[in-house]
């Protein structure tokens, strides 16, 4: 159980048309055990604060501010070598959208599982084997299975087998980015299942990254809404797609009619997200928000503890009280 | 309801790909084949959306591709405003084209990056000899940008679509579609690549040429939940056949047959107060080119007995307007009653998520 404070994080790329903000302040933190979801648009910054926690950035990303603490320990401040042997998949591991693509064609997968453990861990081959026996079944794979290769697994068992594999090093925290986008509804179910019963078993942390309103609804107890590099509406799930303060989140919820609700017309939200290049001034929102004033182009707004100390909003609209309009998107 | 509502019809329906046969197989006089659409019959009215809702490997976009005669039918019917089209020669089906159209997933892969959007939405008038002169050109293509809202039309018409947003880029496939007033349209996947916030004015689009032309437009979804609020009435298609049929509203309130029941199940809740994941069936869709005997489900289905090992249910009408195809359809139904078994997640099962079963009242 490990307990993870993101505190104030900005990460830039480097780009021809400017410094894109991707993650632009961003602070949360995830409490030991605990599945935090973050949720947005394509473009909003939420798979590269993924890749910001686990220092995978690209060539052309930097770290331009904050801090990443786990359980104490600044990760952002730790030298390279010792990130990758103390940190990396041994405390924080990722499983990346498509990553079942990932698996090598021409190893079994149990070999693979194999090899992950012993290329983090002391361990003789047969511990690792057996560990990795172990693994498959825990996310509902028979071990007997262990000598099969890739093409011989479904996509469903292949995105498991990901899964465990990078639970391979006992992991504390995951971090989960669309771990089931592509993957038919039955499949989808399987592998979710797969998930929310190693995170029982293993007081699992988890970030999970997703722009399925309905899986972060089932999986999560916390949600962060990102729109446009920043948090816009962050507290329990709960709290927040139950009761969605924020224009864009109360959008989001309408725009993903549940199946067993009233019929309904499928809303949509005006206009298109902001380039991170060049977002627009005050709340980067506004362009898009029915509830805009002349202040909301001019002021950025801080995400703030209204109404409820543990619903935090950031927008000028919703009022000290914690109050907003309904907005009803057409 | 007339028959004359009736736009499009397919009986029987049967699109096989052949596979490359092994000496054995060319022994034993055997032909294998992917079955991708096994027996579908289904029809569109003028002024409906019907949805064909399945997971990959379902069929449902070979279904799409072969009603355009994209692809040539096996075997069944086609039957368009009234005409058998199965086996109109190609340059016949060019002039129906016309009135068909399609829309595919990725707009960005059925465009020619270097053609403007003027070029794109005018393309089939082109094609079809339908404007004569550039005047007449220029006025059906901002009339099609127009009716997909991206206004001002002479401001869209020359870009790129590499300039536009992934949303746009879905407006203008649509309007390259509508520049011949078609009849009939098969969306395939038009909005699942889309971001949630922007699907919404795709589909508002959709709707609207649908009540206001009478477009018969055929919506294929993977998406149970958007079927459910988008169409009129949802085919639910497994393993190259549509095992049920209905109004959208009684699909999902009171759905006859197991497969749609689990498919149900598996749709994760949006509200976060009903925490519940249930796998629905048992192992995944098996390989089209070697389906199962009898009912196609037989090998994931809870209620299988060997009468369905052996023999293949019927599509048959259990309500007025409600079809499906299983040996079982009343113990399907009792299921809907009890409270479901199986894994809770975390919290107890809510009874308001229970389908409601005295929800037939549209029929």
């Amino acid at each position: 159980m490990a307990e993870l404070v993101v505190d104030n994080l900005q990460m830039h790329y480097r780009t021809r048309e400017g410094d894109v903000r991707a993650v632009d302040g961003v602070s949360f933190t995830v409490a030991p055990g605990r599945a935090l979801g973050i949720v947005g648009e394509s473009g909003c910054g939420k798979s590269s604060l993924g890749l910001t926690l686990l220092r995978l950035l690209p060539d052309n990303g930097r770290v331009v501010g904050g801090s990443v603490r786990l359980d104490g320990d600044d990760l952002l401040a730790m030298d390279e070598e010792t990130f990758r042997r103390r940190v990396r998949w041994r405390r924080i591991s990722m499983v990346f959208q498509g990553a079942m693509g990932a698996l090598n064609p021409v190893l079994t997968v149990g070999g693979q599982i194999t090899e992950a453990i012993l290329a983090h861990e002391r361990v003789s081959l047969a511990d690792a084997e057996r560990r990795a026996r172990e693994l498959l079944e825990m996310v509902g794979i028979n071990p007997v299975r262990f000598g099969d290769y890739p093409h011989q697994f479904s996509g469903g068992m292949k995105q498991r087998a990901v899964i465990a594999m990078a639970l391979a090093c006992n992991p504390e925290l995951v971090i989960a980015d669309e771990p089931t986008t592509a993957l038919d509804v039955m499949v989808q179910a399987q592998v979710l299942e797969a998930i929310a019963g190693l995170r029982r078993q293993r007081q699992l942390s988890m970030i999970l990254v997703s722009h399925d309103l309905s899986v972060i609804a089932q999986m999560c107890d916390e949600v962060a809404v990102m729109y446009a590099g920043k948090i816009v509406e962050y507290g329990p799930v709960e709290e927040v797609f139950v009761h969605p303060k924020h224009p864009y989140t109360q959008g989001l919820t309408q725009a993903f009619p549940d199946i067993r609700g009233d019929r309904a017309p499928i809303v949509s939200i005006p206009g298109n997200p902001p380039h991170l290049a060049d977002p627009p001034t005050g709340c980067r929102f506004h362009p898009r928000c029915p509830l805009a004033g002349e202040d909301c182009a001019r002021l950025e707004p801080v995400l703030d503890a209204k109404g409820s100390p543990s619903h935090r909003v950031a927008c000028h609209r919703v009022a000290e009280d914690g109050s907003v309009a309904e907005v009803k998107f057409g | 309801m007339t028959p004359a509502d009736v736009l499009l019809e397919v009986h029987g329906l049967v699109k096989h790909f052949p596979l490359r046969r092994g000496l054995r197989q060319i022994l034993r006089g055997e032909r294998p084949a992917v079955r991708a659409v096994d027996g579908v019959s289904f029809s569109v009215r003028r002024g409906e959306i019907v949805g064909l809702v399945g997971e990959s490997g379902s069929g449902k976009t070979t279904t799409g591709r072969v009603l355009l005669r994209l692809e040539e039918p096996t075997s069944g019917e086609i039957v368009f405003d009234g005409q058998e089209i199965t086996r109109l020669p190609q340059a016949g089906m060019t002039r129906l084209r016309r009135r068909m159209q399609i829309v595919f997933q990725d707009p960005y892969d059925s465009m020619n990056p270097n053609m403007d959007v003027f070029g794109i939405v005018a393309e089939p008038l082109r094609i079809q000899r339908l404007a004569m002169d550039r005047h007449e050109l220029e006025r059906r293509v901002i009339q099609a940008l127009e009716a997909v809202e991206l206004v001002p039309a002479e401001h869209f018409m020359r870009r790129y679509p590499k300039e536009l947003s992934g949303g746009q880029r879905q407006r203008v496939a649509i309007a390259r579609a509508l520049v011949l007033e078609p009849d009939f349209l098969v969306a395939d996947e038009p909005v699942s690549m889309l971001d949630v916030s922007i699907r919404g004015g795709i589909l508002r689009i959709l709707h609207r040429l649908v009540r206001e032309r009478g477009l018969a437009l055929l919506f294929i979804t993977h998406d149970l939940a958007l079927a459910r609020h988008f169409c009129d009435r949802v085919a639910v298609m497994y393993l190259g056949q549509v095992v049920e049929l209905a109004s959208a509203d009684t699909l999902v309130q009171r759905p006859h047959h197991p497969y749609t029941q689990a498919l149900m199940e598996a749709v994760l809740s949006t509200d976060p107060r009903v925490k519940r994941i249930r796998v629905g069936l048992k192992g995944e869709i098996p390989n089209p080119a070697d389906p199962p005997a009898g009912c196609r489900l037989h090998p994931r289905c809870p209620l299988a007995t060997d009468r369905c090992r052996t023999e293949a249910p019927q599509l048959i009408e259990y309500e007025p307007g409600h079809f499906a195809s299983c040996h079982y359809v009343e113990r399907a139904l009792e299921r809907l009653a009890e409270p479901p078994v199986g894994k809770n997640n975390h919290k107890q099962f809510s009874e308001k998520n229970l389908p409601n079963p005295a929800g037939s009242d549209r029929l």
